[in-house]
C-alpha cells in the first residue's frame, strides 16, 4: 500500500490533536511546554512531506525557521520559569489569576 | 512496503509517546516520552527525504531542548504528582479535534483549489544538504539571518532572567545568610 502525502496530513492532525489536549488540560506551566514542544513537531510533520510530495523545498526551510523559534522560545519561557518559581515555589497556572500593580 | 511498515511503525510510536506526554501525572515520564517521540519523529523526515532536516530535529531537540528541559526542572519539584484541571473530558478533546481539522483544511483549501507549482524545485543528482543550503543561503538569507539575531536575544534573555544570583553559591553560605537573602528578596518583590 502505498503511503501518500494525506497519510502523513492525518498523522499530523492526531498529532496536534494530542498537543491540544495537553494545552487544555495541563494546570502546569513546564507541562504546558512541553504540549506546545509537540504542537510545533506536528506542524513539522506536514511542512517535511508537503515539501517531500511536491518536489518544493520551502517546506523544509519553514520546518528549519519553527525548530529556530521553538529553541527561543523556550529558552525565554524557561528562564521566566525559573523565575517565578524562585518567586512563588509552585508553577501552577492557578496561581496566576491575580495581577497586582 | 517498507515504507509503508516503517510509517505505520513510528506512527504508532509517535501517537503513543506523545499520548504519554500528555497524559502521565509524573513530569519525569512525560520529559522522557517527549524525547522518545522527537526522536521517532526525525525517522519520518528521514523516510521524506528530508535528511538534514532529520538530523537537525535529532540534535537540536534531543540534545539542547531535552537538556535544557532537564536543566529547568532541577529548579522545580518534580517529584510531586502533578495536578490536573478537573473539567469535561469530552469539551476539551472535541475541542481539539475541532481545531486540528479545521486547521487541516486550511491548509488543504488552497491544494485541493488549484495546482501547486514549486518555487525551489528538486533537481536531480544533487542530495538534500546541499540543496537546502543552496535554497537557505540565496532565497532565505535574510530570514536565516533574522533567526540567528532571534536566538542571540533569547540566549541573552536566558542568562539575565535564570542567571541571577549565580555569582553567589548557596552551598557554601550558612543557613542564616540564606534566610536573610530570602527575606530581602521578598521585601523587595511585595
Amino acid at each position: 500500500m502505498e503511503i501518500g502525502l494525506n497519510h502523513y496530513l492525518i498523522l499530523s492532525t492526531i498529532l496536534f490533536a494530542i498537543g491540544l489536549v495537553g494545552i487544555m488540560r495541563r494546570k502546569n506551566l513546564l507541562l504546558l511546554f512541553f504540549a506546545t514542544e509537540i504542537l510545533l513537531n506536528a506542524v513539522n510533520i506536514g511542512f517535511a512531506a508537503i515539501s517531500h510530495y511536491y518536489g518544493d523545498l520551502t517546506g523544509q526551510m519553514f520546518a528549519f525557521f519553527v525548530i529556530a523559534i521553538a529553541a527561543s522560545e523556550l529558552a525565554v519561557g524557561l528562564g521566566l520559569l525559573i523565575v517565578w518559581y524562585k518567586r512563588h515555589g509552585t508553577i501552577d497556572l492557578d496561581t496566576m489569576t491575580s495581577m497586582r500593580g | 512496503m517498507f515504507e509503508a511498515v516503517a510509517f505505520y511503525l513510528f506512527a504508532f510510536l509517535t501517537i503513543a509517546m506523545f499520548y504519554i506526554t500528555v497524559t502521565t501525572a509524573q513530569a519525569l515520564y512525560a520529559l522522557t516520552a517527549l524525547a522518545a517521540g522527537m526522536i521517532f519523529i526525525s525517522a519520518f523526515f528521514f523516510i521524506l527525504g528530508a535528511d538534514f532536516l532529520g538530523a537537525v530535529q535529532i540534535i537540536v531537540y534531543t540534545g539542547a531542548v531535552m537538556a535544557l528541559y532537564a536543566f529547568g526542572m532541577m529548579f522545580f519539584d518534580t517529584t510531586r504528582d502533578v495536578k490536573e484541571k478537573n473539567g469535561n473530558k469530552f469539551i476539551g478533546v472535541g475541542l481539539a479535534t475541532l481545531a486540528a481539522v479545521m486547521i487541516v483544511a486550511i491548509f488543504m483549501a488552497p491544494i485541493v483549489s488549484t495546482n501547486m507549482q514549486a518555487f525551489y524545485p528538486a533537481i536531480e543528482g544533487i542530495g538534500n544538504t546541499q540543496m537546502v543550503g543552496v535554497v537557505l543561503f540565496t532565497k532565505y538569507l535574510i530570514p536565516f539571518e533574522v533567526a540567528a539575531v532571534m536566538l542571540l536575544v533569547a540566549m541573552v534573555a536566558g542568562i539575565v532572567l535564570a542567571g541571577k544570583k549565580m555569582d553567589l553559591s548557596l552551598t557554601k553560605m550558612s543557613a542564616a545568610q540564606i534566610k536573610e537573602i530570602e527575606d530581602k528578596d521578598k521585601k523587595v518583590l511585595s
